[in-house]
């Protein structure tokens, strides 16, 4: 218990004593969560809003695989990743492997199905007829599927923070492609792990305690802009 | 109905999957007029409600909007920005009733200035003036529903849809928005069509009727007629068995009315006001027959009338009368056989001003 | 909140910022040279005693390469080697070593350092192994009292030799109820065997590292077999054109260079009182530890 004690005291003087390595580490994830979970939302709503709006053959089995996808192992992701960008690899021409850019590759593909099948369920959650209305009052298409993304803010930013809460949290494909390597590739959950295994529970405790913090706060705008009230 | 129609279809089919659901042969909406799509559940009143708003694909068969056909997606969806539809559910968005209004002109190039007076009358023209700022979602039944017609007004389509718009409200706000809705289609003149359960609805707000079954058209025309002259038991017993009437209040004072009928006068119960164009609804078997002209008798609507027809119906005869106007009374056999009724006679038919139920047009 | 009104705005901002410095910063400053990353593999023990973190900067320096440093396990970096995935390896398994550079996946093998491996266990000693001379001995006897053993069991460099110790001690401990593998790395597996008061085989380095926070105490060391010597290798560009020949052997050179060896000599005395490693570039092998 005192240890947990003694990692928030030290989280705390690293955050205030503004700590370079730290910083740098906590932006680091930052930025790569971020890109990664902002690709996801192009991806996943996109997609989730047109398999939702659209009847076609196969429809309940891309539904299915979605919704399987939104459970992928983060290091089967990851060893993937690594299979496909190493030197022997499919894409070992573009040098990849063991850099940022990779993290956000394995990232955006762990965190793009959770942000399409919620936003499949969302868009298939509003009245069946809103769609037609929608038409009816003269909307293009792109209108109309504009409209509904916005009668679904509240499941779709849902859907964002769970895209972000997984893949800030996630060590296993970003050990794996980014290499954790210090000042470059190591972001605060490989860095985490890495204190760990080196026995200084303290400091490990500390980069986890400014994770949350870190994921906290973010969220929490998110849910302001979710929990926007319309009524005056 | 000489003017040209505004929509119209041809041998119109629509499917769902391997399933028709819907197999018209002709149907032609005229400009101004209102047409109401009635018959029992699945019929595809609906369907056929959607379809001619655009909004359903045909598999096959001809739809014109003004003459030129409705092709491509592009002049489906050029039919789309045409037309409005008001389901029965208000299907209003998460914000203000007044953005609600604006939605549909919101998705063409207005100013703001424009689409503000818009808005503005559509709440004047509904009585919502008040809920303008009101978040949508907090509404109530009936408040909802003249928010989603004053949205589909707001837009001034060139023909408006209703899909059963008014079931789902309790009898005075139906009522009520009923009343309204009669203002606004005589005061703008608004193409109007309309899926219908209910007779007294069909009566008041519509002029043409097409009465559907199993995807097809079994009767259509004019209101009065179609509901005079049904053609099948499904459409008699949506009708009633009441004669209906079509005529003018001439006076009203304290509770009975003075209805001019075909040259005729009707008395009757209600208070609608003097000039108000109602249908006058009688029940068969509320009509006494007599060979001569009844001495004191409470009955206030007693008129010479020759029967035009009189056919056997199992247990009574069903006579069809002419007195002016055209009535039917039953009456049973062993009557029939005193009064030595046959084709030709001249009776006397007479019933009571209760027994007239008046309804609004 | 009026501040959120434009969310859209918002959002589109932060993804603004978001891509504007999501380009990975990799730039090495000062000369450039054609081909400027080099990925070294290495283990874990090697990464967590600090010697990289000292050495590399100043490397990268020296030469503007950008050295990729990935520590796994000791067998996972060999797989690395083979399949041409690194360009240069700092390891210490001497036999897989060897067998590396015989099937002519590792060139220019060269000796950088050394440090030991020490068996330590619990202070009570239930085995009675404090002092043995032979690390061999000393693991029978652990055996015979069926006295709990934490074995690393990751094929890295430790483990090699822990296996190796066993063959001598001609035992068999793979499924017996007192020996326990983790797969963890160095720092994670002494805390296991703190924990849980059994005996295990780290380096001196990782477990003076953290021996503040261990229950073990040091019970047989000085057994030349229990020496752990670092070799780095070139992987062979013949075998895989794609790796950086010259990048690695900018690499090798830099760790048997004069300069370099005497940081070595140097590195974790005024932390822990000793140092952490014994230089040894140029020397012979038999030669050490005397």
């Amino acid at each position: 218990m005192e240890l947990i004690v003694q990692g928030i005291v030290k989280a705390f003087h690293l955050l205030i004593s503004l700590d370079p390595e730290v910083i740098g580490i906590t932006w680091l994830s930052l930025k790569i969560s971020g890109t990664a979970t902002f690709i996801s939302l192009f991806i996943g709503v996109s997609i989730g809003v047109a398999v939702a709006l659209n009847d076609f053959f196969g429809k309940r089995l891309a539904i299915s695989i979605i919704n399987t996808g939104m459970g992928l192992p983060p290091v089967v992701v990851g060893l993937f990743v690594t299979i496909m960008i190493w030197r022997s690899g499919p894409f070992g021409f573009l040098e990849i492997l063991y850099t940022p850019t990779a993290m956000i590759i394995a990232q955006a593909i762990i965190a793009t199905p959770i942000v399409m099948g919620i936003s499949l369920a969302a868009i298939q959650n509003l009245p069946p007829n809103l769609r037609l209305q929608i038409l009816s009052l003269g909307a293009s298409r792109l209108q109309m599927v504009w409209v509904l993304i916005k009668e679904s803010r509240l499941p779709l930013l849902a859907a964002v923070m769970a895209g972000f809460g997984g893949v800030i949290s996630e060590i296993g494909a970003s050990i794996m492609v980014g290499g954790n390597i210090k000042g470059y590739s190591r972001v605060l959950t490989t860095a985490t792990v890495m204190e760990t295994g080196k026995g200084n529970f303290d400091l490990a405790i500390a980069l986890g305690v400014i994770l949350l913090i870190l994921a906290f706060t973010i969220n929490f705008i998110l849910t302001q802009i979710q929990q926007r009230q319309q009524s005056r | 109905m000489k003017q040209s129609p505004l929509l119209s279809v041809e041998n119109l089919v629509v499917k769902r999957g391997k399933f028709t659901v819907l197999n018209v042969n002709e149907l032609k909406v005229f400009p101004g007029r209102t047409l109401a799509l009635i018959g029992p559940n699945g019929a595809g009143k609906s369907t056929l409600l959607l379809t001619l708003a655009g909004l359903l694909p045909i598999e096959s068969g001809r739809l014109y909007f003004q003459a030129r056909q409705v092709n491509s997606s592009s002049d489906l969806a050029m039919l789309r920005r045409n037309v409005a539809v008001v389901f029965q559910e208000p299907l209003l968005l998460n914000m203000t009733v007044e953005k609600n209004i604006a939605v549909g002109l919101k998705f063409r190039n207005l100013s703001s200035a424009e689409i503000k007076k818009s808005v503005d009358e559509a709440l004047a023209y509904f009585g919502i003036e008040h809920l303008a700022k009101r978040a949508a979602k907090t509404l109530s039944g009936g408040e909802s529903k003249r928010v989603s017609l004053a949205r589909a007004f707001a837009i001034k389509p060139k023909i408006i849809f209703l899909d059963e718009a008014f079931n789902s409200l309790d009898p005075p706000t139906r009522e009520a928005i009923i009343d309204d809705l009669q203002n606004i289609l005589e005061k703008t003149k608004i193409t109007a069509v309309l899926a219908l359960h209910d007779r007294e609805e069909t009566l008041r707000l519509a002029q043409d009727v097409v009465v559907m079954s199993e995807g097809k058209i079994i009767q259509q025309g004019a209101t009065a007629q179609v509901f005079q002259q049904p053609v099948n038991e499904y459409i008699a017993s949506f009708v009633g068995t009441e004669v209906i009437l079509e005529g003018v209040v001439k006076t009203s004072k304290e509770g009975l009315m003075e209805i001019a009928v075909n040259g005729q006068v009707i008395e009757a119960v209600g208070e609608f006001k003097e000039g108000q164009k109602v249908c006058c609804c009688l029940r068969p078997e509320n009509i006494t027959v007599s060979k001569t002209i009844p001495g004191k008798i409470s009955a206030r609507n007693v008129f010479e009338a020759r029967v035009i027809k009189a056919v056997r119906q199992a247990y009574f005869y069903k006579l069809t009368l002419d007195c002016g106007f055209t009535l039917s009374a039953y009456i049973t056999l062993p009557s029939f056989d005193e009064l030595n009724i046959r084709e030709g006679s001249m009776l006397v038919v007479s019933f009571k001003a209760t027994a007239v139920h008046v309804i609004k047009r | 909140m009026k501040i959120f009104r434009n969310s859209r705005l918002i959002m589109l901002l932060v993804a603004a910022v978001l891509l504007a410095f999501c380009a990975p910063n990799a730039d090495a400053a000062g000369k450039k040279p054609e081909l400027k990353n080099v990925i070294l593999a290495t283990t874990t023990s090697t990464q967590d005693s600090g010697l990289l973190d000292v050495l590399i900067p100043i490397f990268e320096k020296k030469t503007g390469y950008f050295v990729k440093t990935i520590a796994v396990g000791s067998g996972q970096a060999m797989a690395m080697g083979k399949k041409g995935e690194a360009d240069v390896m700092l390891v210490h398994s001497p036999e897989a070593e060897m067998e590396f550079v015989k099937e002519g996946f590792g060139v220019n093998r060269r000796l950088v350092m050394h440090n030991d491996f020490i068996i330590v266990g619990p202070g009570a000693d239930p085995a009675k192994i404090k002092g043995m001379k032979s690390a061999a001995d000393a693991l029978k006897k652990i055996a015979a009292a069926n006295a709990l053993f934490i074995s690393r069991g990751d094929n890295s460099g430790t483990h090699a030799k822990e296996k190796i110790l066993w063959k001598q001690a001609e035992i068999t401990p793979a499924g017996q109820k007192w020996y326990q593998e983790t797969g963890l790395g160095m720092g994670q597996t002494l805390n296991v065997a703190s924990e849980k008061n059994g005996y295990t085989l780290a380096d001196r380095g990782t477990y003076l590292a953290l021996k503040k926070n261990l229950a073990l105490d040091i019970l047989v060391e000085g057994d030349a077999i229990l020496l752990n010597i670092y070799h780095v290798m070139e992987v062979n560009n013949a075998k895989w054109p794609k790796v950086n020949a010259a990048g690695a052997k900018a690499f090798a050179d830099f760790m048997v260079s004069k300069d370099t060896q005497e940081i070595i000599r140097t590195f974790g005395v005024d932390k822990f009182g000793s140092p952490l490693f014994f230089p040894d570039a140029g020397k012979k092998v038999e030669d050490l530890g005397k």
